[in-house]
């Protein structure tokens, strides 16, 4: 799951530029991920300059 | 029907705009955020021979400070200084330039409203003929001929259109700043760089003054790091004491595409610019000129395009060279320069800082003489393997 901490969260769209499989769009509110799409690649987690994401594994 | 729709009101967008409408076409330009240029994503630096270059008559207000000289800090707390001709550059105040830059395609003739989001593109036979967009819960639809996407990293338009442009995550900068004001700045016309692996890793902490006492102080560092870049900003701060009494009045952040040039920028009836494109140098990490500097051949191509009644990728692709031929060559020396830095340890940053002038220092910045960091590196036996790909 991609969690987004909003408080932290600028908006500034940098995640959304290197998410490989396009499932990020940057919003009115913050970011939102398409989990269908989410490869769980944790790309956007490790650029987030102010560590606002967070992806955590899946409960099976 | 528009001849041309522009997505994003940054710099690229807006000189796109600004020639298309100059030379008579019928040019929307679109900006989601309610207000063109802010949140500024950027350290406002600006060579005022790029001003003149683009025949932009600056308005006063728009430059917060003039700057004659560069100061860049190595590890060890060493530094090389690059002078200017007089206030070769400025440290401009995004918000009212980019408004300014966007009143000028207006003057021109442009149609531009912000506030307003591309949602789709509409398509016949796979082509983009036009864009579905919102605008205060109001739905639309607007056909083109042309689309031009300038809408910044994220570049939702170029994926939508079948271009993907997605970053490479090793060729991204990860960039945050504080515009902090009350901290002491030795010299208010020079901007001050600091290198080193412990302190940016892959990249440099800035200081670039807005005046006196005021500046935008950042970092972009690069990869996969322990700790986010706004931690990296931080304990930089709190090592400067002149630094970390300041109040920070702006947080800003973003991601820098610094490398992965794009081969193809064209598809039919379309072609994107600026961040989006990754038009921006790979040492430095700016793009305000790369993107005007794009916006303005890309208008030529697409004045070409429309006067021929042949917006075909074929077409448009005189674009993709005549950018490759004026800039994109030029930005791929620089990356190769990236490359070898991002290898490089303290001491040996240390090593260069001790070996390299002022000038020696803009070259590397414009990817210009190659050789010489090549001979100069060849010095260090562990670096040779690198200094190679730099003959």
């Amino acid at each position: 799951m991609f969690k987004l901490n909003e408080d932290k969260c600028l908006r500034c769209g940098g995640c959304v530029g290197i998410c490989p499989v396009a499932a990020l769009e940057l919003t009115e509110t913050g970011i939102v991920c398409n989990e269908e799409k989410c490869i769980k690649c944790g790309n956007c987690e490790s650029f987030c300059p102010v560590a606002a994401i967070k992806i955590e594994k899946d409960k099976k | 029907m528009r001849d041309v729709i522009i997505v994003g009101a940054g710099p690229g967008g807006s000189a796109a705009a600004k020639y298309l409408a100059e030379k008579g076409y019928d040019v929307a330009l679109y900006e989601k955020r309610q207000e063109i240029g802010a949140p500024k994503r950027c350290a406002e630096g600006f060579s005022l021979a790029g001003a003149k270059e683009f025949n932009l008559d600056l308005p006063k207000n728009c430059i917060r400070q003039k700057i004659n000289s560069s100061r860049v800090y190595s590890p060890n707390g060493n530094f090389v200084e690059i002078n200017y001709e007089v206030d070769g550059g400025c440290i401009l105040e995004r918000k009212v330039f980019d408004k300014w830059l966007v009143e000028e395609a207006v003057r021109k003739g442009a149609k531009v409203q912000a506030k307003t989001t591309i949602t789709g593109l509409l398509k016949e036979n796979g082509k983009v003929v036009g864009v579905k967009g919102e605008f205060f819960g109001e739905k639309f639809e607007e056909r083109c001929k042309m689309l031009i996407a300038s809408d910044g990293i994220e570049s939702k338009i170029s994926r939508m259109a079948g271009l993907n442009t997605a970053c490479n995550p090793n060729l991204v900068d990860s960039g945050v700043q504080f515009e902090m004001a009350g901290i002491d700045i030795e010299d208010q016309k020079k901007i001050y760089l600091y290198f080193g692996n412990e302190i940016a890793p892959g990249g440099y902490c800035w200081v670039f003054p807005k005046g006196k006492d005021i500046a935008n102080v950042g970092i972009g560092v690069l990869g996969r790091n322990n700790l986010p870049a706004i931690k990296y900003l931080e304990k930089f701060i709190e090592s400067k004491k002149e630094l970390k009494k300041g109040s920070i009045l702006e947080v800003n952040s973003g991601g820098i595409p610094v490398g992965g040039l794009l081969q193809k920028m064209t598809l039919d009836n379309f072609l994107v610019v600026g961040d989006a494109a990754h038009q921006v140098n790979p040492i430095h990490g700016g793009g305000l000129y790369e993107a005007q500097f794009a916006g303005r051949i890309a208008a030529e191509a697409v004045d070409e395009a429309l006067k021929r009644g042949d917006t075909s990728e074929k077409q448009l692709s005189k674009y993709n060279k005549e950018w490759w031929e004026q800039r994109g060559n030029h930005l791929r020396n620089v990356e190769k320069l990236k490359e070898v830095f991002k290898k490089l340890s303290d001491e040996d940053l240390n090593f260069l800082s001790e070996n390299l002038k002022g000038n020696n220092l803009a070259d590397f910045c414009e990817g210009i003489n190659l050789k010489f960091f090549g001979k100069l590196l060849m010095k260090r036996p562990h670096l040779i393997k690198f200094a190679k790909s730099l003959f």
